[in-house]
């Protein structure tokens, strides 16, 4: 397909500022806007609230707390211990407490802030270490454990430990939440908002309204970014506008200002992984041992099973023998952590890659050579230990073709050669592999479906339960319907994601979007196609068999008619033109409570090889070159893919270098603006960066044998942060492995160094 | 508000889309993109972060200087509305032709793909057309003119590799005759405007006033010592969009014809107030090369086309990065103030490290403006570098920010000027380290005294930027360097594109 074919459906409207978000849609007369009162304590009880200042203050219409919520003032995502407002104790600075709404944006932010709240403060915890020696947690422990691990690291004949700290990380979608509410006639609301779970959104609404789902509509054409930050947390904006509306009976906006949207949503999980290793005299692992703590927040969320992801991921794309891998889900009064591209499984990884790379140091070697020792086999040590097998695993002809195409041996050589001579800028190399699991870890959500209308006039809209957040769903859904329909591309649109359409779609999250869509889409096409096949059948006298779908027409070699005069036939014959599809993922499942089975349909590898250098007088980095060879399975869409390759990579760069979360004593994030977050900017991009796709079938029966590639390639980016440790371990001619803690700031990057200084 | 004897235009006017728009009562504060979103309608424009960090809104705003047409993007969140006047205004939505035809910036953008959420999009675009104007017609910018111009603008979806590629391929395509035309016709329209008129904004929603002579000026702030003086609004576009303040009276120092001069004599280039970061760049650089690193890293370029010279100063930030260059350099800022009971103009000027007093308070006297800076042109030899430290490196506040000058005489230092952002409540100098320096032989052991001295100069403290240990450890690094590159030993900069 041409390059033009594969552009985004919407590039034109987005360079032309005619794409519409949720904040552009153009407002009805009357509409009113809501801003958040956020509580200033990160643990107190709530005494007093105060609204009369807030009451007459220019433009203010109403006010609202937990109180005003009809039905349960609760919006957990897996356990009921999430409120919408905070009532009588706050967990975090930056809880909502109410709601004001006012003629105008600015007048309710202005209004929100003369409450009076009075608080009695309660002792509060940031520290997901504090918590776990409190016994504070917010979910069940987990503990994945494969043959005895610590009889095997101590039998082993070499042995490593270390901990690291791994930071959070703000999603920073260009597009702060938004949402807009709309009561329509006999009680029912329409709810368009920038959301990747439009029907979960659908159902709490109903819930706290004491509505039924079928009187709730959610919308979303787009979203600018998402990245797991708007599935759980685009509900506090919706519920809060739908509320409003309902209650005022009067349209209702509801968008935080950036800083608001820091502080109150959650962020990636920090972890604190302790981790030991036992391994033989080449390297190879004989048993390791985690203990994962995460920083979950103020309460559950979407935390037991990002937990889980980093445990089944803890092993990353290493064969371990015997392991057992711990995980505390620390309760700590900060913002409720949440999903975030990875899902729990970057900082999983990252326990292993430490523990590799303290390996290499202790044994002297190529950090490579450590991981090449241990990389799941193809047919043999291919067993996780969750039970499941690596089934085709292609990681070790990826890492083979990559370190060639790259010249890995002689980079390394050089470079080392060229540190001996530079006293205060060094250079560091460093590859790591991906193995990432694709589905849903509960089970139940690996669905996805579709509605496929096709007009008489020959034209076709489609609808699925996926949502557009710039990764360019639509544009492959796109890509599959004309394909099986063989129209071209302009024949076909896709209207906005809506619960009114397709309903009981789980988020769009887990890379799963284009797997569970698009299959959806070409089940609608199959049931079109069988419908209208006879048909042309009997009007062109040829074989039902042999009608094809193909550049327009649709008939034999022979014989053929446009699509058009087809779907004209078809209605003129009274032939249904409009057909739902649905797919479920087959043949997965797993017992939750011993974490055994497939929880996974399929795995997509990668491996990236990135070159850094470093100021060791200021501990600046930069990245000077990364290669990355990546699995897409045979890609839907080769320029997409290459997209959510190098922005996953760029921002997973972010995660481990610049963009640190930073709470004070009192549990003030402080820094909640581009400001005080630094996430990359162009010149932060490698000047060389070298990405080619792995295409080859993925053995799972997926559409066109393609592979998600929404999360993946995030993990790539761990190769920076050990190209840095390699940098750092310079100063002591490689004798001794850094300690370096994540994000590898200047300041953590040069702290390392000076303390190596005299080692 | 004006005890002007100018004609003064009631109300803002500005050029958009082909036609001068006046506006009469709308309120002072308003921002560019609130006006363009809640008030127009018009929302290909975007709001990110409201702070002037993320390029969402960027907008091009073009005015005629010196007979020459500029085109300069800038953030419209934090620009205020009455800092139009006499301007055209562009958006994203402006750019292509009546029948879609897009402006080449555009089908560059998606002819590489560049675009996936597409919500920093239109302001990608139009930093972007910024780029476009300045080098059309000539060489093709470098990947590090396309980083640099592309430094306010931030994308969390691409990784930005295939923005960087349209940046090079829109120069590939030219513009239409329409839009070539429709620009023209622009420019005809700012220089017909030449006679240039007062904006006086003087309605209950607030007053504003922005003269053009600084004895105006000063007049008009002794009158009303209760206005805020405001240029580029970089700053106080903040308290308006964060802190939510109100300002009943803003005087913009933006107009005034004597403070918009830059000077240079064979003793000093002095720059006046109003000057822009990006008007002072190209004669600072000229004459201090050491400051180019610094200078493009300050801010982005959409803040400092709008940022001034005075604002930076003024503000009295002790991370600003301007000042501990400036102080090193030994620079004079320039003070103005008008005497009402005699009715004369008052001018005064003091080092530059005099006028910061304490955290956020100067040495400013009521009434009393900031005019210019003079920065007196190095000796020959001296030994001047200066240096930022942040977390990232484009588009940051500095943790440290340091400028180093040393002066050398047959084989000793005679006088050495050390100053550091970052390291106390204001910029200051490093008294102590300077001493220790002076007299002495330029050597290893003369610097491991001066770094001793340095750490007894400052307590800094610890931020979300940086620790009070770190800031302390580069200050100390940082001498080293300064004294590493003075002895010419190899101490490449990472970002001087070093290759083994």
């Amino acid at each position: 397909m041409s390059s033009t074919a594969l552009q985004h459906e919407s590039a034109h409207l987005h360079v032309s500022g005619r794409a519409t978000y949720t904040d552009d849609i153009a407002e009805v007369a009357g509409t009113l806007h809501a801003a958040f009162g956020l509580s200033a304590h990160a643990h107190a009880r709530v005494l007093a609230m105060d609204f009369t200042a807030v009451r007459t203050m220019p433009g203010v219409v109403d006010v609202i707390t937990a109180a005003d919520i009809p039905g349960p003032n609760q919006i957990g995502v897996i356990f009921h211990d999430e409120p919408l407002f905070a009532a009588g104790v706050v967990e975090h600075i930056g809880q909502p407490l109410f709601a004001v709404v006012a003629t105008s944006h600015e007048l309710a932010r202005k209004a929100a802030r003369a409450a009076k709240v009075h608080y009695e403060p309660l002792p509060h915890v940031v520290s997901a270490r504090v918590a776990k020696a409190n016994n504070s947690s917010v979910a069940p422990s987990r503990d994945l454990r494969r043959g005895d691990a610590e009889a095997a690291i101590a039998q082993a004949p070499h042995q490593v430990q270390g901990s690291i700290a791994i930071g959070g990380q703000e999603h920073f979608y260009l597009e702060s939440q938004a949402a807009y509410a709309v009561p329509r006639e006999d009680g029912t609301l329409w709810i368009h908002s920038s959301t990747q779970h439009p029907s979960e959104m659908q159902q709490l609404t109903a819930k706290l309204l004491n509505m039924a789902a079928k009187d709730v509509v959610v919308e979303c054409r787009r979203m600018g970014g998402g990245f797991g930050g708007k599935e759980s947390q685009s509900h506090f904006f919706a519920l809060t506008a739908g509320l409003f509306a309902m209650r005022l009976q009067r349209p209702v906006k509801c968008r935080p200002d950036r800083d608001d949207d820091f502080m109150l949503t959650g962020k990636r999980h920090a972890f604190e992984i302790d981790y030991r290793a036992g391994f033989d005299g080449n390297g190879v692992l004989q048993a390791t041992h985690y203990d994962h703590i995460m920083q979950c927040g103020y309460s559950a969320d979407y935390s037991p099973a990002v937990g889980d992801r980093a445990v089944f991921h803890a092993d990353s794309a290493y064969f371990v023998p015997a392991s057992r891998c711990t995980s505390f889900r620390a309760k700590t009064n900060t913002q409720s952590a949440t999903a975030f591209r990875g899902f729990g499984g970057p900082q999983g990884m990252l326990g292993i890659e430490m523990a590799l790379d303290d390996m290499a140091y202790h044994l002297g070697r190529d950090p490579l050579d450590v991981r090449l020792a241990n990389l799941y086999g193809v047919d043999e040590r291919n067993i996780t230990a969750y039970g499941s097998t690596i089934e085709g695993n292609v990681l070790p002809q990826i890492v083979t073709q990559l370190v060639q195409s790259s010249d890995y041996r002689k980079r390394r050589a050089a470079l080392r050669a060229w540190n001996r001579t530079s006293p205060i800028v060094k250079k560091g190399i460093a590859l790591t592999p991906v193995i990432f699991g694709v589905s849903f870890g509960a089970t139940h959500l690996n669905q996805g479906g579709a509605l496929v209308q096709v007009y008489a006039d020959g034209s076709v809209l489609v609808n699925h339960g996926g949502t557009e957040m710039g990764q360019g769903l639509h544009t492959k859904v796109l890509q599959v319907v004309a394909q099986e329909l063989g129209l071209p591309m302009g024949a076909v649109r896709i209207s906005a994601t809506d619960t009114g359409k397709v309903p009981n779609t789980p988020s769009t999250a887990a890379s799963s979007g284009a797997d569970l869509n698009c299959m959806a889409a070409w089940a609608a096409c199959q049931t079109l196609k069988a419908r209208l096949a006879p048909l042309v059948a009997l009007k062109l006298g040829i074989d039902a068999a042999a009608v094809a779908f193909k550049a327009g027409r649709v008939g034999d070699a022979t014989r053929s008619m446009s699509f058009a005069e087809v779907t004209q036939s078809a209605f003129m014959a009274q032939i249904s033109l409009s057909a739902t599809g649905f797919y479920r993922v087959p043949d997965i499942g797993y017992d939750f409570a011993t974490m055994q089975g497939k929880p996974f349909y399929y795995f997509a590898f990668g491996a990236a090889v990135s070159e850094v250098m470093i100021d060791t007088l200021t501990g600046e980095s930069k990245v000077t070159r990364v290669d990355i060879l990546h699995d897409v399975g045979t890609s839907l869409n080769p320029v997409l893919d290459r997209g959510q390759i190098e922005g996953a990579f760029v921002q997973g760069m972010g995660w481990l270098t610049t963009e640190e979360l930073v709470w004070d004593a009192s549990g003030r994030l402080r820094t909640h603006a581009p400001s005080t977050y630094k996430i990359p900017v162009a010149s932060d991009v490698p000047a060389d960066f070298r990405v080619e796709l792995f295409e080859a079938p993925n053995v799972a029966d997926t559409i066109y044998k393609s592979k998600a590639v929404g999360e993946p390639p995030f993990m790539l980016a761990l190769s920076v942060f050990f190209a840095l440790r390699d940098a750092i371990a310079a100063m002591t001619d490689y004798r001794k492995a850094p300690k370096l803690d994540a994000p590898a700031t200047a300041e953590r990057i040069l702290m390392a160094v000076e303390s190596l200084r005299d080692a | 508000m004006s005890n002007s004897t100018q004609t003064a235009t009631t109300g803002v006017r500005f050029y958009r889309r082909g036609a001068w728009h006046s506006l009469d009562g709308i309120t002072p504060t308003r921002t560019v993109l609130q006006y363009l979103r809640e008030d127009c309608g018009h929302t290909g424009t975007k709001e990110g972060c409201a702070e002037g960090d993320c390029g969402a809104c960027t907008v091009i705003v073009s005015d005629v200087r010196a007979g020459e047409p500029r085109h300069q993007a800038v953030n419209s969140c934090i620009a205020l509305v009455p800092a139009l006047h006499g301007k055209a205004l562009t958006t994203v939505e402006d750019l292509a032709d009546a029948n879609g035809a897009l402006h080449p910036v555009q089908q560059a953008m998606v002819d590489c793909h560049a675009s996936q959420c597409g919500f920093c999009t239109p302001g990608f675009v139009m930093a972007l057309y910024e780029l476009y104007q300045l080098h059309a017609g000539k060489a093709v910018p470098t990947r590090q003119q396309i980083n640099d111009a592309l430094a306010g603008n931030l994308c969390r979806c691409t990784g930005y590799r295939p923005i960087v590629d349209a940046a090079v391929q829109m120069f590939a395509q030219r513009e239409s005759a329409e839009h070539i035309a429709r620009r023209s016709n622009t420019i005809k329209a700012l220089q017909g405007n030449a006679r240039k008129s007062v904006a006086v904004l003087d309605s209950p929603a607030g007053r504003w006033f922005a003269p053009h002579k600084l004895t105006e000026l000063l007049r008009c702030v002794a009158h009303h010592p209760d206005a805020r003086i405001v240029a580029g609004t970089t700053d106080v576009g903040l308290w308006i969009t964060k802190q939510l303040r109100t300002f009943g009276k803003l005087v913009s120092v933006a107009e005034v014809a004597e403070l918009r001069q830059v000077r240079v004599s064979r003793k000093a280039v002095s720059l006046g107030a109003a000057v822009t970061w990006s008007e002072a760049l190209p004669h600072l650089v000229q004459h201090f090369p050491a400051m180019a690193e610094l200078l493009r890293r300050f801010a982005s370029p959409l803040i400092r086309n709008s940022a001034t010279v005075g604002g930076n100063l003024a503000n009295g930030s002790p991370i600003g990065d301007s000042m501990p260059a400036f102080i090193a350099l030994g620079a004079q800022i320039e003070l103005a103030r008008w005497d009402l009971q005699r009715g004369v103009m008052e001018k005064r000027s003091m080092p530059l490290e005099d006028f910061y007093l304490a955290y956020q308070k100067t040495a400013l006297r009521t009434s009393e403006v900031v005019t210019g800076v003079r920065v007196p042109i190095l000796a020959a030899d001296t030994h001047f570098r200066t240096y930022k430290i942040s977390k990232r490196f484009d588009q940051d506040i500095s943790a440290v920010a340091a400028g180093i000058a040393w002066r050398m005489q047959q084989g000793r230092i005679t006088s050495a000027r050390i100053a550091f952002g970052g390291m106390a409540a204001t910029p200051k100098r490093a008294m102590g380290c300077e001493a220790s320096l002076v007299g002495q032989v330029l050597n290893q052991a003369t610097i491991t005294r001066a770094q001793a001295a340095l750490e007894a100069d400052f307590a800094p403290l610890s931020d979300m930027r940086a620790s009070a240990d770190y800031r302390r450890v580069v200050a100390r690094n940082l001498l080293q360097r300064a004294y590493l590159e003075a002895t010419g030993v190899s101490a490449p900069s990472l970002h001087a594109g070093v290759h083994a």
